[in-house]
């Protein structure tokens, strides 16, 4: 068994004095797909912007790709190059064209020459079918466009690990299926992905393992198989005859 | 109550007939109104003392009333209707505010142009009773150039023509130059003009006659003041307004001093300040010229300003566009120089041109420390003997003046704001 890309032990998190985050424990291995679900308000989305240090923990130690995340660490901008995320509102820059949305970081971050970063750029927009679209801006494209642009713009940086923000939450219903299609193809192309998502058929098809957190604690954490055919807890249960 | 007084309501089909009465009433009430103002004929003096000052509005409201119908088909009609024809009282103010221009147009005509002397070249041409224009053509070269001598104007002009062609290059420069375009106009470009400013106005080398800065003035002195303060305060307010959200303490609160003691402070005693007070804690031997120690002062006072408009432009920003460029590995700078500046300098161009305005306005303030632009020699003026009593026609043509440099500026941000414009 290879060492864990993601590690996180004994994590808390408070927003002021309310705790967001109770003694969270996970280890995310190479290439393994996760899905993170349960009722808002969990500190799902907060778990997972702990991964890249948008939100600050306070105790416990966050681990990724070797690094420690920690007040200490110094170029929390590498391990972000590495980690791409998708947040719920796509969060494309609105004054760019799809094209330098997807250019700006490989070209300023990764200082990668312009014409190799449109080609990465192109490629990638390809691969999630916008590349029609690359001199359009991010106002005149859908919802759907949007998103998939958004995945585009994070594979540009070549990340090792992908978070997804509850990609689909804002789209209407028949959007949803373009971005989720994209995320399946990029999940069987072999990448890491923790995924906040309510779209049980997406776990169903690529998750290796679900993970059920609610008041901030990770209440289950089992196998995609496991977890919808045999739920322990009694909330998880709960949950999902809800949700399904 | 006067908007629901409804007699001779007009519907759809007598419509037309009733528009062609309404239009003839309306038109005789201001042919009364005209010809009483221009040419002292009163139509109605057959009419009983105050009913005659009255008819021409009676009149005019019944037509007004007679053409007023929710929807006729006929386009300038429904435009008549819509904007000034809604109900009663607005029909009302509009006939009141088209009586009085219509008085008030024969005096002022009269005053600025009719009776009005521009020839000769002393006091002693002013003899019309209209205004003086004579006044405005004698002391016009000094209103432009304040004291500087007559046979250097030429200097001015030419730095100026300079500066502004060196202010066009942004817009031939070659497409790879592009990213330094920033940095040509916030430190190569003023750097520059300094020096055409320097070299050409001040003189001192070259064979050019030294001319002190105590002798500049007039309009010239104000776009040399505005020029510089514009230029400077924008990214120094740019700076502060960063620093204001900085996560860093010192920064921070260094900053949040710095504007509140700005903003806190009138102009004017900055100014004094900055002539009188500062002079004296510098060292005995260091010099620096008055207006340069002025252009700092309204400078510094400026920044804080702007400081708060782009602080409000960064603020307005969703924090998502902070999040996604972090999670792409943007530090601090690259994030805030292609993804939060751009597009919260767009946001604030009303705000920036409102405040670029207003300093272009303060600028005759510095008449206070002795430094006399277009109002300051305007006051000089006023008090020479030989020319007293011309005040009026000296204020409005500064403030023609004024309004013309202040129209360009807010039509040029206009413009910007269309050009920059994104959909969200």
């Amino acid at each position: 068994m290879s060492d864990p890309i993601i590690k996180i032990q004994n994590m808390n998190k408070w927003f002021g004095d309310f705790q967001v985050l109770k003694n969270i424990n996970l280890e995310v291995e190479a290439n393994k797909k996760i899905v993170v679900c349960g009722p808002s308000g969990s500190g799902k989305s907060t778990l997972i912007r702990c991964i890249n240090r948008l939100e600050e923990h306070q105790e416990g130690d966050i681990i990724v790709d070797g690094n420690e995340l920690s007040e200490k660490t110094k170029d929390i901008e590498k391990i972000r190059a590495e980690v791409g995320m998708v947040f719920q509102q796509f969060n494309l820059f609105p004054h760019l064209s799809i094209l330098d949305n997807c250019t700006l970081a490989p070209i300023w971050v990764k200082k990668m020459p312009k014409k190799e970063a449109q080609e990465l750029a192109l490629d990638q927009l390809k691969k999630v079918q916008i590349d029609d679209q690359a001199n359009k801006f991010p106002g005149q494209l859908s919802g759907g466009q949007q998103q998939r642009c958004a995945i585009a713009r994070a594979l540009c940086m070549q990340p090792k690990i992908m978070l997804f923000d509850e990609p689909t939450s804002a789209l209407d219903p028949e959007m949803i299926k373009e971005v989720l299609d994209a995320m399946v193809s990029l999940a069987k192309g072999g990448m890491t992905m923790i995924v906040v998502t309510h779209e049980m058929g997406f776990a169903k098809e690529v998750a290796d393992e679900v993970i059920f957190m609610d008041e901030g604690m990770i209440i289950e954490k089992a196998d995609t198989k496991e977890f919808f055919a045999n739920p322990k807890s009694d909330r998880t249960k709960l949950f999902l005859s809800q949700i399904l | 109550m006067i908007q629901t007084i409804n007699f001779l309501k007009p519907n759809r089909d007598n419509i037309k007939n009733y528009s062609i009465i309404g239009t003839f009433l309306v038109l005789v009430s201001l042919i009364d109104v005209i010809s009483n103002a221009f040419l002292k004929i009163n139509l109605t003096s057959f009419l009983p003392g105050s009913l005659t000052t009255l008819f021409p509005l009676i009149i005019g409201l019944i037509g007004l009333n007679m053409m007023r119908i929710d929807y006729s088909g006929n386009k300038k009609l429904d435009l008549l209707n819509k904007n000034i024809n809604t109900n009663n009282f607005n029909a009302l103010l509009t006939l009141l505010i088209l009586f009085s221009i219509i008085k008030a147009l024969p005096q002022s005509l009269s005053w600025m142009i009719l009776d009005a002397t521009i020839s000769g070249d002393s006091k002693d041409a002013c003899t019309g009773t209209g205004a003086c224009w004579t006044y405005i053509k004698v002391w016009f070269r000094r209103f432009m150039y304040g004291m500087y001598p007559n046979e250097f104007h030429w200097r001015i002009n030419t730095a100026f023509i300079l500066v502004i062609a060196l202010g066009f290059v942004g817009y031939f420069m070659k497409e790879n130059l592009k990213k330094y375009l920033a940095l040509y106009y916030v430190i190569i470009y003023p750097v520059i003009a300094y020096l055409v400013i320097y070299y050409l106005i001040s003189g001192g080398s070259f064979g050019l006659q030294w001319v002190e800065t105590g002798a500049w003035g007039g309009l010239s002195l104000t776009f040399i003041v505005s020029f510089f303060c514009l230029i400077f305060c924008f990214p120094l307010g740019m700076i502060f307004a960063l620093g204001r959200r900085s996560n860093l303490p010192a920064i921070k609160y260094i900053s949040i001093c710095y504007i509140e003691f700005w903003r806190g402070v009138p102009l004017i005693t900055v100014l004094f300040m900055s002539s009188v007070m500062f002079p004296m804690f510098l060292p005995e031997d260091f010099f620096m010229d008055k207006l340069v120690r002025v252009i700092i002062a309204i400078t510094l006072f400026e920044a804080a300003y702007c400081a708060e408009v782009i602080r409000g432009g960064l603020q307005s920003l969703p924090r998502g566009q902070y999040d996604a460029a972090k999670s792409l590995g943007m530090g601090y700078w690259k994030m805030h120089i292609f993804v939060i500046l751009p597009q919260a300098l767009k946001l604030v161009i009303p705000g920036i041109a409102n405040t670029f305005l207003a300093l272009v306005k303060d600028t005759p303030l510095i008449f206070v420390v002795g430094l006399a632009e277009l109002a300051g020699m305007l006051a000089l003026a006023k008090t020479n003997p030989k020319w007293l009593g011309f005040a009026m026609e000296g204020y409005i043509f500064a403030s023609i003046i004024f309004w013309i440099i202040c129209y360009a500026m807010s039509k040029y941000s206009y413009n910007l704001e269309a050009k920059y414009k994104t959909e969200r």
